[in-house]
């Protein structure tokens, strides 16, 4: 029972891990990218329209392909996604706030339109469904299920909840550990300073925002794949790319700490199914956790304001050399 | 070798513009428009295989094609620039207020409360002015937490009012079990169905005249407020750069949390406009991103609530005709979003052409011999 609490909690964790890594990673550049919850959509259907395109295109899919098939295009899709961000905000000096809003808009309505449509367009319709690669992507290590409640918490997942956490702990090393990381944190804090020393403010922000893209795609990619089992239903991942943006004010700007983060929003998300009792109205007031949880950290940390809690400087704001 | 055939001279260089005559800049935004428009046909011709001049006609068509199309189009864009109008001191101001949504979600729920517990109890007459001052003072509530925290502790706003609106959402989930009718249903259903008690009143026979009229007055008013008033040149100057108005002795702290309770105030206004004017009833999905959607009518029109009139107009003209092409074509509901994605984008980006211009390295070459 316990254990089985931890492992749903986890899987629901996952995908919020990925987006908070990826965003953590966009916002240490100073781009405060609001299109995170539109990029996990792209990179869940780009995904999906990899794996169904390989899958209609030979009889007897290979495991291989059905792994990195949807892995690089899930990938791919919601790099290009932030790149369209990344292209109107650093280049073309746009708003934040408003591209990364458009892009949240354009990003479901992609994700929907062709998780939705997919088999009308290219066959005879009928709801989309890729069972054959979601099982790949779902199998677990073998020995799993013969360890009992050990195997059930650490060893019963599909490979990717183990690369969200591997990329949350590289990610937490290279921020911290790295010069490339402490360039980029020298971008998100102070831009100008950071360009008077040399670094290459613009590549750095390109690199980060679209790295970070890609990695909160695999969110969604996951999701589909391992948590729905390959079926796509419109609207199914519903508000978890706004609560990976509250997960990374929760974890302090600090990947490793979005590992943990992420398991206890994602054990609050599903905690209402295991008590016992509980009215509807209060299931509502469960759901109201993360985002309260989120503001109290929010507040606290404001007014705290210690140095190292804080949120990157200079985040969301345009840098522009010739302007001061 | 010479010393300057070393000078290394970038490829473009860009600089601001001083100023721009102002149908130059709108033929940039035009051109803009128009290439999105493109973009978004052969988007449209790829997947259905259609002549795109046929989509945007039906797009036309959707969006005036009867006379109940023209009055549903009104309305739609009547809340949008409500919520609009709501945003914009607060933006003009710099302030990051991505809570519009449930801000205006939370105004609803106060209005729809008002209507379940006084309806047919209390005298119509007492009933509106109740349910109008529900609402207001349930938005300004909801937007002056987030600003006393900025003013106060510097609390980032953005994240503040993002996730103020599923604390909202949640809160009308919980209501809703509470009113919901039928019993189980999980729905409120149209509040005083028989009665119509707190809906706002038909006027010349058209349900949603009243609602126009009151968008129309709260634009007026905007636009003379932001733009005749102190309070509006302070928020112009907080905007601006808040050292100069402090400088100057504006008291930036207040200036922040007032104009985040007009803010709060308007967009509970449009909840009530939704609630007691449109829908009767009551449910998480009431605004329906129109929240989202508002600020980037706003920011379109660069804050200034007559050419938010005609932002307003093309986003609504986009999603109602793209919702007239999906159920033509048969297609699913979310090609509106792409393509609003899409002509976004472009707007967006042609922001960029009318403030700043690029000077290629070609034209500056005898100067660098």
């Amino acid at each position: 029972m316990f254990a089985t609490i931890i492992n749903k909690a986890i899987i629901q964790g996952i995908p919020l891990l990925f987006g908070s890594t990826g965003e953590i990673i966009t916002e240490k550049s100073g781009n405060l990218n609001l299109g995170i919850p539109g990029i996990m959509y792209v990179g869940g259907s780009a995904g999906v329209i990899g794996a169904y395109l390989y899958e209609r295109a030979v009889d007897t899919p290979h495991p291989f392909w059905c792994i990195l098939i949807p892995l690089l295009a899930s990938l791919l899709g919601s790099a290009l996604a932030a790149l369209i961000y990344s292209f109107l905000t650093i280049t073309l000096r746009a708003n934040q706030n408003v591209t990364g809003l458009a892009l949240t808009t354009f990003g479901v309505g992609f994700g929907d339109f062709f998780g939705g449509s997919l088999t009308k367009i290219f066959g005879n319709g009928g709801s989309l469904s890729v069972k054959t690669t979601a099982d790949y992507f779902k199998t677990a290590l073998p020995f799993a299920d013969n360890l009992g409640w050990f195997g059930e918490i650490f060893l019963s997942y599909g490979f990717l909840a183990y690369l969200a956490v591997i990329i949350a702990i590289a990610a937490s090393w290279f921020l911290n550990r790295t010069r490339a990381g402490l360039h980029l944190r020298a971008v998100g804090e102070n831009p100008a300073t950071a360009d008077a020393s040399g670094i290459n403010v613009t590549k750095y922000k390109y690199l980060a925002t679209c790295i970070g893209g890609a990695i909160a795609g695999l969110g969604g990619l996951y999701f589909i794949m391992d948590y729905t089992g390959g079926s796509w239903t419109n609207g199914g991942f519903g508000d978890r790319g706004w609560l990976a943006i509250a997960l990374v004010i929760f974890a302090l700007w600090k990947p490793n700490m979005s590992i943990l983060g992420s398991f206890l929003f994602g054990g609050l998300y599903i905690a209402y199914t295991y008590i016992s009792g509980l009215s509807r109205s209060s299931i509502a007031i469960f759901n109201m956790l993360p985002y309260v949880v989120t503001i109290a950290v929010l507040i606290i940390t404001s007014i705290r304001d210690k140095k190292e809690n804080q949120p990157p400087a200079a985040l969301g704001l345009p840098y522009f050399r010739e302007e001061r | 070798m010479k010393k300057t055939e070393k000078l290394h001279e970038p490829v473009f260089q860009i600089a601001k513009r001083g100023s721009m005559v102002w149908y130059k800049s709108w033929a940039i935004r035009a051109v803009a428009i128009l290439f999105a428009l493109i973009i978004c046909a052969l988007f449209i011709t790829f997947i259905t295989k259609t002549n795109p001049l046929k989509v945007y006609a039906s797009m036309i068509e959707g969006t005036f094609g009867s006379s109940r199309k023209i009055w549903n189009t009104l309305q739609n864009m009547a809340l949008l620039l409500c919520i609009s109008l709501a945003v914009t001191p607060a933006f003009k101001m710099k302030f990051w207020n991505i809570g519009a949504e449930g801000q205006t979600l939370i105004g609803g729920l106060a209005s729809a409360a008002c209507m379940i517990y006084f309806g047919n109890k209390v005298p119509e007459y007492m009933l509106l002015p109740m349910i109008l001052i529900a609402a207001i003072v349930a938005g300004m509530v909801w937007g002056v937490v987030p600003a006393i925290f900025k003013a106060k502790f510097n609390t980032n706003e953005t994240l503040f009012t993002l996730m103020m609106n599923y604390v909202a959402m949640q809160l009308v989930s919980f209501c809703i079990v509470f009113w919901e009718n039928p019993k189980d249903s999980n729905t409120v259903g149209v509040i005083n169905r028989g009665t119509h008690s707190g809906w706002l009143p038909e006027i010349f026979g058209q349900k949603y005249l009243l609602n126009i009229i009151i968008v129309i007055a709260i634009t007026v008013i905007m636009y003379i407020y932001l733009k005749y008033s102190k309070q509006g040149y302070e928020i112009s100057v907080v905007g601006e750069s808040e050292n100069t108005a402090r400088y100057i002795g504006i008291n930036v702290k207040r200036v922040i949390i007032r104009t985040m309770a007009i803010s709060g105030a308007l967009c509970g206004v449009a909840g009530m406009l939704l609630v007691s004017g449109t829908d009767h009833t009551i449910n998480t999905d009431l605004v329906g991103g129109m929240g989202f959607t508002a600020i980037m009518v706003s920011w379109l029109a660069k804050f200034n609530p007559v050419f938010m009139t005609l932002t307003t107009f093309l986003i609504v003209f986009l999603e109602r005709g793209a919702g007239e092409i999906a159920t033509k074509m048969n297609l699913n509901e979310s090609v509106s979003d792409i393509l609003t994605g899409i002509i976004l984008f472009f707007i967006i980006g042609s922001e960029f052409f009318v403030q700043y211009k690029v000077n290629f390295r070609g034209k500056h070459k005898e100067e660098v011999k």
